[in-house]
C-alpha cells in the first residue's frame, strides 16, 4: 500500500498478471510459472468456475485416433474453410500443429478422456471438421479441462485472486503497467502492479437477449483492451449457435450441445422433414451425405459415408432453422425439433447409448424442460454463443498492438475468421494461452515494470464509487438498461441484419450511454450485483458499439454475419478486415484492413483438403 | 404466472434475518430466476452466485426450504408455492452476504491434496493407453461440479465444525479420483488417516443424497478409501509384512 495515505486500496506486485481463469487464463499462467515469471491469476468468479467448465462437445485436435486420415493439414484446411478464409491463417496453422501436444499434455495432467477400443484418447464427429477429432469426456469436456488445469496450476505456487473484477489497464507511455480491479466480497480496490499482463476474459454474450452465456461475459477483455488503445478486429462475426434451448423461457438460450448431431440427432420442421437435406451450400456438397442413410452410416463411424447436412457450420445450420420458422414451419414454442431418439429404429441399447454419450444434456432436459430426450423430439433454436471478433494480435505472441499486452482465448481474434468451428475454441485456449503465457513471461524478463500514475487510480476509483453515492437521489436501474440494451441489439444486430436497424443501433447507444451515467447502486460496498452491473455497462455499451458499428460496415454476408440486404458473399470484402480502435478524441473510428495473404504452400495445403 | 412468497436470508458476517419478496412465477422457472426477479425488481444489492444456469458450474448452491440444492435446477413449481419458499445461504460455511458464502476452506484443503503423478508413459509419443472400462469410476469422480453441497450437509463439518481435521466428502471423492487414477503412482493414504480424518465419516450417506451429479460419494470413493485405510494400518498381518518387506 505503498505511500497511500487514504488507504484507498492494496498493490499487489507480479511479473506477469492474467486476467481470467477459463481455459486461456489458466494455461496461461501455467506456462508463465513455468517460465519463472511470478505470476498473478484474477478472475470474477470463483476458480473453476469461468466459462469454459460449461464446455460440452470437445477439444478439436488431430490426433488421427479413430480415423487416420486425419492430420494437422486437414484441421488447418476445415478451420479456414469454416472461417470463410478471412481468418488470420497463421494462427489457424499454429492451433492445428500444436492442437494435439496440448491436448495430450493434460492427460499428462490427469485428464481422463473417454477411450478408443484400442484405449487411446476417443474422437467425436463435429460440424465443419473433415473426420471424427473432438476429444472429449461425455458432453462435460469443458469440466475436465477447467478442472485439470486449476488442480495442476495450484500447485505452481501461481497467486489466485478469486472474485476480483479488473476494470481498468494502467499505462506508462504507451506500454502497460498494471491493472486496477474491486474485489467483490468487500468491494475494495486493489491495483496490480505488472510487467506483463494477459487477457483472458472470454466473450460478450450478454449483450444480447438470447445467450449461452454467463453474467460474466460482459465484453470486459474486449474493453479492457480498447481502452488501452488495442485493436478489436473482426466484431461484426458473433457465433449464433443454432441450438439453443427455447422452453420453458426462463431457460431460453441454453446450450444443446452440437455433439447430439454429431451422435446422430437429426432436425425436423413441423411438418417432420429433414429439412437441412434442402440447401447445402455448394463448397460442402462433395463432402455432404446425399441421403439420410449415408448421414447415419457417418455418425456410426462408417469412413465410406459422408457427413449428414445437420453438421454443416454452425452460421448456415442457424440460418437454416431461421429459414424454417420464419416460414411458419416451427416448433409450438418457436423452434424446430431436434430429435436423437429416432435413434432407437436403429440401435436395441438406445436410451443407454445416449444417456451414456450425452448425460448432461439427458439430465439438462429432463430436469429443466421435464423432457426425456431419449423418448421425445427436443425443441431448440439459435442463441448468442460466442464472439469470432476481439483484440488484435500477433499470431506467434498474441501480444496485441499495446506493448506488454497479451490476448487469448475467445478475447483474442483472429483463428476463427467469420466463424468459429465447434471444438476449435477449447484448443485455441491451450494453443495460445500457452503462447501467450510464455511470451509474457519472457516480455517481463526483458522489462522492468513501468509505473502507475496514482491521480489516474483516483479518479477511477472516484468515478467506480458515483453509482453507490448517488443512489440517495435515485436514478436509472442497471439490470433494466441491461436488459433494455440486450432487447435492442438482439433486435438491431442479431442473426439476421440489415443497414438500416444497424445504423440505428449505432444511434440508440449514444442514450443508452446517457442512462448508464445516471445509474444507481443502492446498498453499500460488500456483494452488491447491483453496483457489479452498474460498473459492468461501460463495457457492454463498448462492445455492443463495436458489433454494430463494424456489422454496419461491412456489406456483404459472411459466416456468422448475415445481411439480407446484402445476402451474398463479395470478393472484395473478403480481403477485408474490419477494425476499430480508439480515436484521439475518444470516439471509436472505423477501418477496414488487408487480410494477411498466405504463401503457396498454405494454399496447396486448402486445395490439397477441401476438395 | 402466479404470485409466490420468498424467504430470503439477507445479512452478512455480523447475522441476518430474513425478508420476505413476493413476486410472479412463469411456466418453468426455476429458484434462481425468482431470485434474480426480485433482485431486479426490489432489492438490487441482493448477493447471489451463479454462472452457468445448467447445472454445470455448482456456484448457485443454497438451502431451499432448509435443503441443500442448486437454485438453478430447482424448478418453483416443483415446490409448494402456497406457502413461502426460504432460501438460504449453505449453513457449513460462514456467510459473506446474503446467498453468498465464504468457500474458501474448500480450496485450502484441495491445495494439500498431493497432485496427480503419472507413471511414465508408455508410448514414445508420450502418451499412455488405458481401457474405458478402467476409467468409468474415475470419471464417475471427475463429474463433481464442486457445488460444496455434500459438504455442506455432512454433519462432521455443518454440526461439528471438524474443518481442521476433516476434509469431508468432495475431497473423499477427489482423494478417490486421483488413487483410482490407472496412471497415478502416488500414496494419500497415510494422510487420510491422519489428517484428513476419513475416520469421521459414518457413512450415513447425506452426502450422496445431495450430489447433484449423482456422484454414489459413499459405496464408491468413501467405503473403498476405508477399506484400503484399514488394510495398510490395522490389519495385523499385513502390517508385519510390510515390515518384513521395509517399507513402512
Ligand atoms: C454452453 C457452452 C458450450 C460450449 N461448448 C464448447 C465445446 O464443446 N467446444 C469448444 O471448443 N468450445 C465450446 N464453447 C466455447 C468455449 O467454452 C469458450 O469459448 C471458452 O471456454 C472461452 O474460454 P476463455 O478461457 O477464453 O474464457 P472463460 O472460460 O470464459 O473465462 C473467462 C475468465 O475471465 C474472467 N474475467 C472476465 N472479465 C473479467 C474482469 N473484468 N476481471 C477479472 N476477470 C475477468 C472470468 O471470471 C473468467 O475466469 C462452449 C461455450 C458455451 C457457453
Ligand atoms: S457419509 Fe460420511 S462424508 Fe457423507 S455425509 Fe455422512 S458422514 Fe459425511
Ligand atoms: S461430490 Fe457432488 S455434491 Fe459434492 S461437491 Fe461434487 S458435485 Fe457437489
Ligand atoms: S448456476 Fe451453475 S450450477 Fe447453478
Amino acid at each position: 500500500m505503498a505511500g497511500d495515505s487514504t488507504a484507498r486500496y492494496t498493490t499487489h506486485e507480479h511479473d506477469v498478471l492474467v486476467i481470467g481463469a477459463g481455459g486461456a487464463g489458466l494455461r496461461a499462467a501455467i506456462e508463465a510459472s513455468a517460465g519463472g515469471a511470478s505470476v498473478g491469476l484474477v478472475c470474477k468468479s470463483l476458480l473453476g468456475k469461468a466459462h469454459t467448465v460449461m464446455a460440452e462437445g470437445g477439444v478439436a485436435a488431430a490426433l488421427a485416433n479413430v480415423d487416420q486420415r486425419d492430420g494437422w493439414q486437414v484441421h488447418f484446411a476445415d478451420t479456414m474453410r469454416g472461417g470463410q478464409y478471412v481468418n488470420q491463417w497463421r494462427m489457424a496453422q499454429l492451433h492445428a500443429q500444436e492442437a494435439p501436444d496440448r491436448v495430450r499434455e493434460l492427460e499428462a495432467w490427469g485428464a481422463v478422456f473417454d477411450r478408443t477400443k484400442d484405449g487411446r484418447i476417443l474422437q467425436r464427429n463435429f460440424g465443419g471438421h473433415r473426420y471424427p477429432r473432438l476429444a472429449h469426456v461425455g458432453d462435460r469436456t469443458g469440466l475436465e479441462m477447467i478442472r485439470t488445469l486449476q488442480d495442476h496450476g495450484v500447485h505452481r505456487g501461481i497467486d489466485v485472486h478469486m472474485e476480483v473484477t479488473v476494470v481498468r489497464l494502467l499505462l506508462d507511455g504507451g506500454r502497460v503497467a498494471g491493472a486496477l480491479a474491486y474485489d467483490r466480497e468487500r468491494g475494495r480496490f486493489r491495483l496490480f502492479r505488472a510487467k506483463a499482463i494477459v487477457l483472458a476474459t472470454g466473450g460478450i454474450g450478454r449483450a444480447y437477449e438470447i445467450t449461452s452465456n454467463s453474467w460474466e461475459y460482459t465484453g470486459d477483455g474486449h474493453t479492457l483492451a480498447y481502452d488501452a488503445g488495442a485493436e478489436l478486429i473482426d466484431m461484426e462475426y458473433v457465433q449464433f449457435h443454432p441450438t439453443g434451448m427455447v422452453w420453458p423461457p426462463s431457460v431460453r438460450g441454453i446450450l444443446v450441445t452440437e455433439g447430439v448431431r454429431g451422435e446422430g440427432g437429426v432436425l425436423r420442421n413441423s411438418a417432420g422433414k429433414r429439412f437441412m437435406f434442402d440447401d447445402i451450400p455448394d463448397n460442402y456438397r462433395p463432402q455432404t451425405a446425399s441421403d439420410p442413410e449415408e448421414g447415419w452410416r457417418y455418425t456410426q463411424g462408417d469412413k465410406s459415408a459422408r457427413r449428414p447436412p445437420e453438421l454443416l457450420t454452425r452460421d448456415h445450420v442457424a440460418r437454416c432453422i431461421m429459414r424454417e420458422i420464419k416460414a411458419g414451419r416451427g416448433s409450438p414454442h418457436g423452434g424446430v425439433f431436434l430429435d436423437i431418439s429416432w435413434i432407437k429404429q436403429k440401435l436395441g441399447s438406445a436410451r443407454e447409448h445416449i444417456k451414456k454419450k450425452l448425460p448432461s444434456m439427458y439430465h439438462q432436459f429432463k430436469e429443466l424442460a421435464g423432457i426425456d430426450i431419449t423418448a421425445e423430439p427436443m425443441e431448440v433454436g439459435p442463441t448468442t454463443h460466442y464472439v469470432m471478433g476481439g483484440v488484435r494480435v500477433d499470431s506467434d505472441s498474441q501480444m496485441s498492438t499495446v506493448p506488454g499486452l497479451f490476448a487469448a482465448g475467445e478475447v483474442a481474434a483472429g483463428l476463427h475468421g467469420a466463424n468459429r468451428l465447434g471444438g476449435n475454441s477449447l484448443s485455441d485456449l491451450l494453443v495460445f494461452g500457452k503462447r501467450a503465457g510464455e511470451y509474457a513471461a519472457r516480455w517481463a524478463k526483458e522489462h522492468s515494470a513501468g509505473s502507475v500514475a496514482a491521480g489516474e487510480v483516483d479518479a477511477a476509483i472516484t468515478r467506480m464509487l458515483a453509482p453507490i453515492e448517488r443512489a440517495a437521489h435515485g436514478g436509472e436501474n442497471p439490470f433494466a438498461i441491461q436488459h433494455d440494451l440486450q432487447k435492442e441489439m438482439q433486435a438491431l444486430v442479431g442473426i439476421v441484419r440489415n443497414q438500416a436497424e444497424m445504423d440505428r443501433m449505432v444511434d440508440r447507444l449514444a442514450s443508452y450511454r446517457q442512462r448508464a451515467a445516471k445509474v444507481v447502486a443502492p446498498g453499500n460496498r460488500e456483494y452488491n450485483p447491483g453496483w457489479h452491473s452498474a460498473l459492468d455497462l461501460h463495457c457492454l455499451l463498448t462492445v455492443s458499439e463495436a458489433i454494430a458499428r463494424s456489422a454496419a460496415a461491412r456489406r456483404e454476408s459472411r459466416g456468422g454475419h448475415f445481411r439480407e440486404d446484402f445476402p451474398d458473399k463479395d470478393a472484395k470484402f473478403g480481403k477485408l478486415t474490419t477494425m476499430v480502435k480508439k480515436g484521439p478524441d475518444g470516439s471509436m473510428q472505423l477501418s477496414h484492413v488487408p487480410v494477411p495473404q498466405w504463401p503457396a504452400e498454405m494454399q496447396k495445403i486448402m486445395d490439397e483438403n477441401t476438395k | 404466472m402466479i404470485a409466490a412468497k420468498f424467504n430470503v436470508w439477507r445479512g452478512d458476517t455480523g447475522g441476518g434475518a430474513f425478508t420476505t419478496y413476493t413476486t410472479q412465477i412463469g411456466e418453468g422457472m426455476v429458484v434462481l430466476d425468482a431470485v434474480h426477479q426480485i433482485q431486479a425488481e426490489s432489492a438490487p444489492d441482493l448477493a447471489v452466485r451463479w454462472n452457468c444456469k445448467a447445472g454445470k458450474c455448482g456456484s448457485c448452491s443454497a438451502e431451499i426450504n432448509g435443503k441443500p440444492r442448486l437454485m438453478c435446477m430447482t424448478r418453483c413449481e416443483d415446490l409448494p408455492l402456497d406457502q413461502p419458499v426460504t432460501v438460504q445461504p449453505l449453513k457449513a460455511f460462514k456467510p459473506i452476504k446474503d446467498l453468498v458464502t465464504d468457500v474458501s476452506w474448500n480450496f485450502a484443503v484441495k491445495k494439500k491434496i498431493k497432485p496427480f503423478k503419472p507413471r511414465p508413459p508408455d508410448h514414445q509419443d508420450g502418451t499412455w493407453s488405458m481401457q474405458q472400462e478402467d476409467i468409468d469410476r474415475v470419471q464417475e469422480f471427475r463429474k463433481c461440479i464442486e457445488c460444496f453441497l455434500c459438504q455442506d450437509v455432512c454433519h462432521v463439518l455443518r454440526d461439528h465444525a471438524k474443518h481442521d481435521e476433516f476434509i469431508g466428502p468432495r475431497f473423499f471423492v477427489h482423494t478417490a479420483a486421483l488413487e483410482m487414477h490407472p496412471l497415478d503412482t502416488e500414496d494419500r493414504l497415510s494422510e487420510l488417516q491422519k489428517t484428513q480424518g476419513i475416520g469421521y465419516c459414518n457413512i450415513t450417506k447425506c452426502c450422496t443424497v445431495v450430489c447433484p451429479e449423482h456422484i454414489t460419494i459413499t459405496d464408491n470413493a468413501i467405503i473403498p478409501l476405508k477399506e484400503r485405510v484399514v488394510d495398510r494400518f490395522y490389519d495385523p498381518l499385513k502390517k508385519l509384512w510390510r515390515k518384513l518387506l521395509g517399507k513402512s
